[in-house]
């Protein structure tokens, strides 16, 4: 359970974000330099926001009115470093045993031989991290920090230093660890496949702030701004005009597209957006289907991704995502297919 | 082979026990200076650094003028320290020691302070979120991780202060068996008796001693390096 409202001026950049998760999985899904990373640095102390609150399962961390700051030290929370920052000079065991809060050396010791076995770092407690593979290092650090039990768990971009047949392992070790794992995690992340499988919330960051945050289905679903479809990851996008609701129906004209729509229901926004997979193949006369031009085709390892323009439209093309084997054969030229209502989006920019 | 025989080795022995006390007090305090400067901000941090390196641009005798001023039995604090504490830094083997240290420490301190800026401060937030007190991150993370530039500092400061030969002759005099380093024999062996041949075997000896040091130093830290061209 953490509430944090941070507000930090870096001069060019201004943190102000107020982020609250209970004990679940809470994504910061953000491009780089949007300040994720900047956020868990806040929350564990290493870093101090010139204003906020900061309070962990009731206990307060940091509040700028109340002047209270704790130490990283008296915090107790457990921060997953990007490049893992084992320490470089000491053994695998030995950096472990860093972790250990309480007890004699002894103690710390047996503590930390127990975490090796736990961890499947059997055998390597003798070795330095740079002997280590990079699954090993990054068990490594997640056992330093789970054997001194913290409040919270703060992942800063945990998969990025490892290989893509790696990361997809590692990513199921670190799911079947967060399941033993009673607190709140924070996951930062800029991959929004790893967000989805990973995280229950999400929480959307463009340049310093936060964009949207919710339930990770909901704000998939729905995503509510450009920066949030953009990063979730909807690739195509639309100025709208003429936008009128009569009747219970919403109609508006895409400008990028060229293309009039319809959705039950009034809506608002100024952007139309809708992803690649949920466009499909139909016939003329259903609602809001069309024929259009094939501009041009990619093929990827799952799937084809056809780009499609009406006459007249003058933004990019419209990318179709076709799973391999669902359309055969791929139609050339010219193809009808429609905007399903219940996907197209309507977001703030 | 007679001059060897007769040789007096006490400016040997000297020169190193002066060189190695002197680096002890260096390494310590370099360490001390390095780690505060590097918690002060922009400004002061540049001031106190040009300080603290002064010593290394100056000429040496600039610093045993300074030395001087302040442990000269006719000052006051050097009368004060003498009556009260019984110390006497002029003329005497302390004074040796005070001299090579002052002239050795910016050394010390110039290549601790590089060593630590090139610790990934990750490594620190680490130590801190892992409950690791700002002492134990110091001597158990920074100070291992720096060890290599540490070690080519301290092996600096040992070579700067077994050569010594400026403020130590201010401060600390010529005095055979007490206070008279090799420097010092090399230079009053030729300009008081022209003695080229005893000057000659301890200039060798000083040369020996210092290529020694430099390739220590480069095998302790250019080991791990590959060839690069």
């Amino acid at each position: 359970m953490i509430e944090a409202k941070i507000f930090k001026d870096y001069g060019s950049f201004c943190l102000d974000v107020d982020i609250s998760a209970g004990n679940e999985v809470l994504a910061l899904l953000g491009g780089s330099g949007s300040g994720k990373s900047m956020t868990l640095r806040c929350i564990a102390g290493v870093e101090t926001p010139d204003r906020g609150r900061i309070t962990v399962d009731g206990q307060v961390f940091f509040d700028s009115e109340k002047h209270i700051n704790l130490t990283p030290q008296q915090r107790q929370v457990g921060m997953l470093f990007q490049n893992y920052a084992l320490f470089p000079t000491m053994t695998v065991l030995g950096n472990i045993m860093t972790g250990v809060r309480t007890g004699t050396k002894k103690e710390k010791r047996q503590a930390a031989e127990a975490a090796l076995i736990r961890y499947q770092l059997e055998g390597l407690g003798d070795r330095y991290p740079a002997e280590l593979s990079g699954g090993q290092q990054q068990r490594a650090a997640l056992a330093r920090i789970l054997v001194g039990k913290p409040r919270i768990l703060m992942l800063d971009e945990p998969f990025s230093a490892l290989d893509s047949h790696l990361r997809d392992r590692m990513e199921r070790e670190v799911l079947s660890l967060l399941k033993d794992y009673s607190g709140t995690t924070i996951l930062v992340s800029h991959s929004r496949d790893e967000v989805y499988r990973m995280a229950d919330s999400v929480a959307v960051y463009d340049r310093g702030r936060i964009d949207v945050q919710g339930e990770k289905h909901q704000v998939f679903r729905n995503p509510g701004t450009y920066t949030a479809a953009l990063l979730t990851g909807c690739k195509n996008f639309s100025r709208i005009s003429g936008l009128t609701t009569e009747n219970g129906v919403t109609r508006f004209h895409a400008e990028d597209w060229n293309l009039d729509l319809t959705i039950p229901g009034n809506h608002t926004g100024q952007i139309a957006a809708i992803r690649g997979h949920h466009i499909v193949s139909a016939s003329l006369g259903e609602t809001n289907a069309f024929e259009m031009e094939i501009t041009g085709a990619i093929e990827d390892i799952f799937e084809h991704v056809l780009l499609l323009r009406m006459p007249g439209a003058t933004g990019t093309p419209i990318h179709w995502m076709i799973p391999r084997g669902s359309l055969e054969p791929l139609p050339q030229n010219t193809v009808t297919v429609s905007f399903p209502a219940e996907s197209l989006m309507l977001l703030q920019p | 082979m007679n001059v060897l025989r007769t040789l007096d080795w006490s400016p040997l022995l000297i020169s190193l026990k002066t060189g190695i006390v002197a680096t002890i007090f260096c390494f310590f305090l370099g360490l001390f200076a390095a780690r505060k400067t590097l918690k002060l901000g922009g400004k002061a941090r540049a001031v106190v650094d040009g300080i603290l390196t002064l010593p290394m641009v100056l000429p040496p005798t600039v610093a045993g003028f300074f030395l001087l001023l302040i442990f000269s039995l006719r000052r006051p604090f050097g009368a004060f320290l003498y009556e009260q504490a019984g110390i006497k830094v002029v003329q005497t083997w302390l004074g040796c020691i005070l001299a090579a240290s002052v002239i050795a420490f910016p050394l010390m301190y110039r290549n601790a302070r590089a060593a630590f800026e090139q610790v990934d401060v990750n490594l620190i937030y680490a130590g801190r979120t892992l409950g690791m007190s700002e002492l134990e991150i110091f001597w158990r993370v920074i100070v291992p991780t720096a060890g290599p530039g540490i070690a080519s500092g301290t092996i600096l400061t040992f070579a700067r202060a077994l050569g010594e030969y400026g403020a130590t002759s201010m401060l600390a005099g010529n005095i055979a068996g007490k206070t008279g380093t090799i420097s010092q024999k090399i230079a009053t062996a030729i300009s008081q008796n022209g003695d080229y041949l005893t000057a000659g075997i301890w200039v060798i000896i000083v040369m020996l001693i210092a290529f020694g040091i430099v390739v220590l130093m480069n095998l302790v830290t250019g080991g791990r390096n590959r060839r690069r061209w």
